[in-house]
């Protein structure tokens, strides 16, 4: 049998299923939370349907506890595999006091823990840009091996954050990856209407540093480009800024109907290239993954998402009074 | 002691917290070989070399996104914006992120930064080189804001806001820089950020001020003396939090409160110290609250007659005094 993919990549077979489960996972807790909103469980959701693949990927090509990550909102796949958990992010879901992003001062999808070296994250977007820039000055200035990964969409591009970061980083040569997530919409523009060129990663021209367009929906082709642009950032190569070209399967958000903008035919199409369904198809003919295999791991996220879904609906909420807390060190 | 100017105390605090702790860095525009348009960082790049006086490219939200990263895990940086009028690109970054780190992470990510602004007119600065930011800034909850009136101050609060753990917007007023000389001990100190200080002991009428209108209204009240006129002069030195015991202190001390400051009268300071003073001291008030502020025009125009007309100065002041001591 001719090589895998994955083995030239140096991934294990273990690699690969937990590559997978990563992937479904994020997507079986993303369709539950959109069950819970619309049983009016939850105020709020916000997708990673679609984008797993880039996520995971890009997660796995990175250090855990050494590198620093800024996820933007829909990153569920990045932050699971960097430690948040099914109940982690549940609490986060249901607003509760437990919730180790914000406890339950944020919506979902503005992630951060300090032990698991994620960055608070915030709504205006691409502002973390700046801020990964920043992470990196300081490894760079310690001395420390480590690189700062952030992500954003194809219409944050267009933010002064990411030109003024991407810049920066690229003048002073730091390690940080920059890696756009290109869903095709930025809500309900499309990406014709967000940018005049066909590819972000063109942009990286103008700050010094290489940029890769890669298919976002192969986890395996976006964790060689990660891989290979940590390498450049620990070498003291400077940044990179990768392209992930994915789609966006679902709605902007819980409060979004994308009827308005755009074919049901379009998004069935895209269905089509359903990462996770491109990925699980790999690993049957890659003979790392069969039918039993493929359903004890499902009925495991089941639980997984069962017994998280519980924990977070039963968990208490915040002290109201806690509002007052935090403004300043106490 | 050293008799140094205002300027020369900011960078005697930086080269001080510098030597004292190497997470400590500035960054900035021209910051480094020229030692910043005001010289405020001179001889630190000499010092401490180009990795912690570092010359940013030239633009404003990156130097404080890019500081803010550096702070949230670990690094004290300070972060120079090289006029106050250029602050508002980096506005997201100050009260979108900085001032909220803390609060909504609760409590697990913070900004120990500081961002250094040369603000204020009088020095033929025109529309955007003169203005007063502290009111835009200063309804944001999570961020500090100081604006010392002297060099002795500016070192002690300086050195506070760097070891701070929190983010502080700290504004020079440009005016004072070369103007204002004093006495600043070598070795080092802290004053606590949120304390105001008494200025000046008097018994007719209170000013309550800050930044350059302190020295003015040490000058006015000079003046005044001769005519009999005794003036307490309250400065505030840190914007927020406001010291809202000294103020009520400061009202109850002569029954007359004039509030001054160079930003605009309209949404300024004056606004929430009058409102303080009315929630907390009403009957303490022997007169009305009279503010004197700048004029609620966009900025102070160039042309040296409309510039000294729209400033504040001890003249002004005095007569504000004055009016009031005989209500």
């Amino acid at each position: 049998m001719e090589k895998t993919m994955h083995s030239s990549l140096g991934l294990t077979e273990q690699d690969v299923i937990d590559m997978y489960y990563y992937m479904l996972l994020a997507r079986k807790l993303d369709e539950r939370m959109w069950l819970l909103n619309r049983a009016g469980k939850i105020p709020f959701v916000i997708s990673c349907q679609g984008q797993e693949a880039a996520q995971v990927g890009a997660a796995f090509a990175l250090k855990k506890q050494k590198d620093i990550i800024l996820p933007y909102y829909r990153d569920l796949g990045v932050v699971l595999v960097f430690g948040l958990t099914p109940k982690d992010l549940m609490l986060s879901a249901f607003a509760k006091a437990e919730d180790p992003n914000s406890g339950g001062r944020q919506m979902p999808g503005h992630f951060g823990s300090k032990k698991l070296n994620i960055v608070t994250g915030s709504s205006p977007v691409t502002t973390q840009v700046p801020h990964a820039v920043g992470v990196a000055l300081a490894a760079k200035m310690r001395n420390e091996e480590l690189v700062a990964f952030t992500t954003f969409g194809e219409g944050s591009s267009n933010q002064g954050d990411f030109h003024e970061g991407a810049n920066f980083a690229g003048v002073h040569k730091l390690p940080v990856i920059l890696m756009v997530e290109n869903n095709k919409y930025a809500i309900s523009v499309p990406i014709k209407k967000q940018l005049p060129v066909d590819s972000v990663a063109v942009r990286a021209q103008g700050y010094g540093m290489p940029g890769y367009s890669i298919n976002g929906n192969n986890p395996l082709e976006v964790f060689q480009y990660v891989k290979e642009a940590r390498t450049r950032a620990i070498n003291g190569e400077g940044p990179t800024l990768l392209e992930a070209v994915t789609y966006r399967l679902v709605p902007h958000s819980s409060d979004d109907d994308d009827r308005s903008y755009r074919s049901r035919e379009e998004v069935e199409e895209a269905k089509k290239q359903d990462p996770i369904l491109v990925f699980k198809q790999y690993l049957y003919d890659s003979g790392v993954l069969n039918d039993e295999k493929h359903q004890a791991m499902v009925e495991k996220i089941q639980r997984e998402v069962d017994e998280a879904t519980e924990y977070a609906e039963n968990a208490a909420y915040p002290e109201p009074e806690s509002t007052l807390l935090y403004v300043y060190e106490e | 002691m050293a008799v140094i100017s205002y300027i020369e105390a900011v960078t005697m605090a930086m080269r001080e917290e510098m030597k004292r702790d190497n997470q400590v860095f500035v960054l900035g525009e021209d910051v480094g070989v020229r030692g910043g348009v005001f010289r405020a960082t001179t001889g630190l790049y000499e010092e401490f070399g180009e990795d912690r006086v570092i010359d940013t490219p030239l633009a404003e939200s990156a130097i404080v996104g890019v500081g803010i990263g550096a702070a949230m895990v670990g690094m004290r940086p300070i972060a120079e914006i090289q006029f106050a009028d250029f602050i508002l690109p980096a506005a997201n970054q100050i009260i979108s992120e900085a001032a909220k780190i803390r609060y909504r992470s609760n409590n697990d990510w913070n900004v120990p930064m500081v961002i250094r602004a040369p603000y204020g007119g009088g020095v033929h600065g025109a529309l955007y080189h003169s203005q007063s930011i502290e009111a835009i800034f200063s309804n944001v909850p999570g961020l500090k804001i100081v604006a010392p009136s002297t060099p002795y101050d500016v070192k002690g609060l300086l050195k506070a806001a760097i070891r701070d753990n929190d983010p502080v917007l700290f504004l020079e007023h440009k005016r004072l820089y070369r103007l204002v000389k004093g006495e600043v001990p070598e070795g080092d100190y802290t004053i606590a950020i949120g304390k105001a200080e008494v200025k000046r002991e008097g018994e007719d009428v209170t000013v309550i001020t800050y930044g350059l209108m302190v020295q003015f209204a040490l000058q006015a009240a000079e003046k005044l003396e001769k005519e009999g006129i005794s003036t307490h002069i309250l400065d505030l030195r840190s914007l927020q939090p406001l010291d809202k015991e000294a103020i009520i202190q400061a009202t109850k001390k002569t029954g007359k409160v004039l509030i001054v400051h160079e930003d605009n009268k309209t949404g300024g300071l004056g606004g929430e110290i009058s409102a303080i003073i009315a929630e907390e001291a009403l009957f303490e008030l022997d007169a009305p609250i009279k503010r004197l502020a700048g004029y609620d025009t966009p900025a102070m125009p160039y042309s040296p007659p409309m510039e000294k007309f729209y400033m504040l100065n001890p003249e002004k002041i005095a007569n504000a005094i004055r009016d009031l001591a005989q209500f």
